[in-house]
């Protein structure tokens, strides 16, 4: 549902993603279609599994194989990248769209000074000298937050802690200025009492900047601080995205209410809702119908035989059979 | 750092009088030095007066000690067999050996990492594959069959490289060699391939399976992820991230190509230490042979010490651990 006005920063239309084995193709990404506006934090959540980072490598153009982008598109500013050649995509990575993964430690190599890593990201992507992006990277680091920039510039990567490691990945991130940054649970591997700083420290960045953010996690107290709007993965599909109050407070989806542990606002389920039992599906075994049938306390025939699909309802939009058309809940469901 | 170092110095003297105690063991416990040196005739008081004068009869330890003294001089007496100077012998043959072993190994270093590079980034590709497969022929056939297969091809269905000997070789001060002239380069081939073809297959195969590994890492994702181009993170980030681990290998090997030149100088009767050493077995002369081992061990020494200092060069993690700081 963007908003006519301006154009999404980033599209992703029915985005497939599947990967070819020797056992035939398992379908990873189904149908996945969302956007990001500019300077806008979108946050994904869902299990283990549920499709998040193949989402984020997908747009970044990093699959790996046997993974494959196997329909849908994806928009950069209105311009497709997901159909181009490696190298022109290489120069949207870092330059446009920018990364940070999950564990710090591993994220730096241990080999290369921290200085030279950040000069030499800057300048694949910027007509800049030694000297200015030396400067530039040292700005950087204190913009981040390391202390004696200047001096640590040229330590290795070994030499800093897990947070001061994350806080150089997210310097080399925004070191060309993208317009998006993904981040794929950038927080996870670190202590808990540094997550905090360093999702603050992103979010400031990414205000100051004017960069957009698609934030991978599983913290819903993260979320709920951070993003504008939230998406909820499962299976593969988008199950509900919207804007992150209603996501939050009044979730639509089933699987959200399970997610966000809240009470739902009507139905009898109350109970069976709070938590949700069983496990997600393998890719080889996942339902005809809703992916979530099998799990979901309100499902009924129909979900065991057709996807559903998003549609709207409200501000957000909805892949559940219990909402019609007009985003009414039907209140005959249990049939 | 100092420490690691005078720590691997003191390992390496350790290493270098067991093996010098080993070869002084020879000398006198192998048969006895006297009758090799006199004739059937010399009676019994001159042989003693010989023992005498030569100081045979000192304590081991005063003798050892000599020994040492000697070897440490380059000093290890006169051959039986040839009657001359061991150290003239061996200054001799020593750069026929050298300049057979650098040129074997700059080929194993060369071509091994070029195409462990190349089969550890496309593994998939046929030429890889095919790449493979001849790397595991060569572990798999001995030197001297593959040094005679060459023989039987090149020297004499071809008759494009000669078979034996190193050629025209130039002098400059006591060294020999066949860099400069036509001959001598030709006749270096065949025998550098022979030695170098085993290390070559071992260090292409251990590149390939690093790189590999190299690939998968974080780093390597998160470099992709910042838009650098494939070269800087093949031969940037990937390789030197293969190289500590390749120049453990090399390092090693470098003193393995070496000793196995024994082999290929007798096949292709190449005038180095190899050959020598070999015909000083058949004539047990002890000098030549105590002498060829502890060069050897020196080499072998050396290496393993520039190896260690090379960690330090190429991995900062093992250099001082300072500036670590906390959150
Ligand atoms: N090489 C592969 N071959 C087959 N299936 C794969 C492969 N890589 C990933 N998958 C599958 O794709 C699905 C989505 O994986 P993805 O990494 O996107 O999950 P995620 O939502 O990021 O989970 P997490 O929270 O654990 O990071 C998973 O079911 C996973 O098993
Ligand atoms: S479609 Fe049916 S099974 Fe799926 S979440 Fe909605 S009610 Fe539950
Ligand atoms: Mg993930």
């Amino acid at each position: 549902m963007s908003s006519p006005s301006r154009q999404p920063l980033l599209e992703v239309r029915n985005l497939r993603v599947e990967f070819f084995g020797r056992r035939g193709r398992l379908l990873a990404l189904d149908d996945v279609s969302f956007h990001i506006d500019p300077g806008e934090v979108l946050g994904v959540v869902g299990e283990s599994g549920a499709g998040k980072s193949l989402t984020g490598a997908s747009i970044i153009g990093l699959l790996e194989p046997p993974g494959r982008i196997s329909g849908g598109e994806i928009l950069l500013e209105g311009k497709r990248i997901d159909n181009l050649p490696y190298e022109e995509l290489r120069r949207i990575r870092g330059r446009q769209i920018g990364a940070i993964f999950q564990d710090p430690l591993t994220s730096l190599n241990p080999l290369y000074r921290v200085g030279e890593q950040i000069v030499e990201t800057i300048r694949t992507h910027l007509p800049m000298s030694e000297q200015q992006a030396r400067k530039r990277g040292i700005e950087l680091l204190q913009e981040v937050g390391i202390p004696s920039a200047a001096e640590r510039f040229d330590h290795y990567p070994h030499q800093f802690s897990g947070g001061m490691r994350q806080r150089v990945v997210i310097a080399l991130a925004l070191c060309a200025e993208p317009k998006l940054i993904i981040a794929d649970e950038p927080t996870t591997a670190l202590d808990v009492s540094i997550q905090a700083q360093i999702i603050t420290l992103l979010k400031r960045l990414c205000r100051d900047h004017g960069t957009a953010v698609m934030l991978v996690t599983h913290d819903m107290g993260v979320i709920a601080e951070t993003a504008d709007r939230v998406a909820v993965m499962y299976a593969g599909r988008i199950a509900e995205i919207g804007p992150v109050q209603d996501v939050v407070k009044r979730a639509r989806h089933p699987y959200t209410h399970g997610l966000m542990g809240a009470i739902p606002e009507m139905g009898a389920d109350i109970d069976k809702l709070t938590q949700i039992e069983g496990a997600m599906p393998r890719l080889n075994s996942i339902p005809p119908g809703c992916a979530f049938n099998p799990r979901c306390p309100s499902a009924f025939d129909r979900c065991r035989e057709e996807k559903p699909y998003l549609l709207p309802v409200e501000r957000s939009q909805v892949a559940c059979w219990l909402y019609d058309e007009t985003g009414a809940r039907r209140e005959a469901a249990h049939g | 750092m100092i420490a690691f170092i005078l720590r691997r110095l003191a390992q390496a003297v350790l290493v270098m009088l067991t093996v010098a105690f080993i070869a002084f063991a020879m000398f006198n416990f192998v048969g006895d030095p006297i009758n090799n040196m006199v004739g059937q005739d010399t009676s019994l008081q001159d042989r003693e007066a010989l023992r005498q004068s030569l100081g045979l009869n000192d304590p081991l330890v005063l003798r050892f000690g000599r020994f040492v003294a000697n070897a440490a001089q380059g000093e290890f007496g006169v051959s039986f067999r040839l009657a001359e100077p061991v150290s003239r012998l061996i200054l001799n043959a020593l750069p026929a050996t050298m300049e057979l072993a650098i040129v074997a190994a700059l080929l194993a270093v060369i071509f091994g990492v070029m195409l462990g590079v190349y089969t550890g980034l496309y593994p998939n590709r046929w030429l890889s594959r095919f790449f493979l497969t001849i790397s595991l022929i060569g572990v798999s056939l001995p030197t001297f069959l593959i040094g005679i297969l060459l023989i039987l091809v090149f020297a004499v269905l071809l008759g494009l490289l000669p078979s034996f000997g190193r050629g025209e070789v130039v002098r400059i001060g006591w060294w020999s060699t066949g860099f400069l002239t036509w001959s001598g380069i030709k006749a270096l081939i065949l025998p550098s391939i022979t030695l170098g073809l085993f290390q070559m297959t071992l260090i292409m195969r251990l590149v390939r399976s690093e790189m590999l590994e190299v690939m998968r890492t974080d780093y390597i994702k998160f470099a992709r992820a910042r838009g650098l181009t494939n070269r800087a993170i093949n031969f940037g980030h990937a390789l030197k991230n293969t190289l500590v681990p390749v120049i453990t290998i090399t390092g090693l090997q470098l003193g393995a190509i070496i000793a196995f030149a024994i082999i290929t100088e007798t096949v292709f009767q190449w005038p180095g230490m190899g050959l020598l050493f070999i015909q000083s077995v058949q004539f047990a002369d002890i000098p030549v042979m105590a002498a060829y081992l502890i060069l050897v061990a020196v080499i072998f020494v050396v290496i393993n010490l520039i190896v260690d200092l090379l960690y330090f060069a190429v991995d900062p993690r093992l250099r001082i651990d300072g500036g670590r700081s906390g959150h």
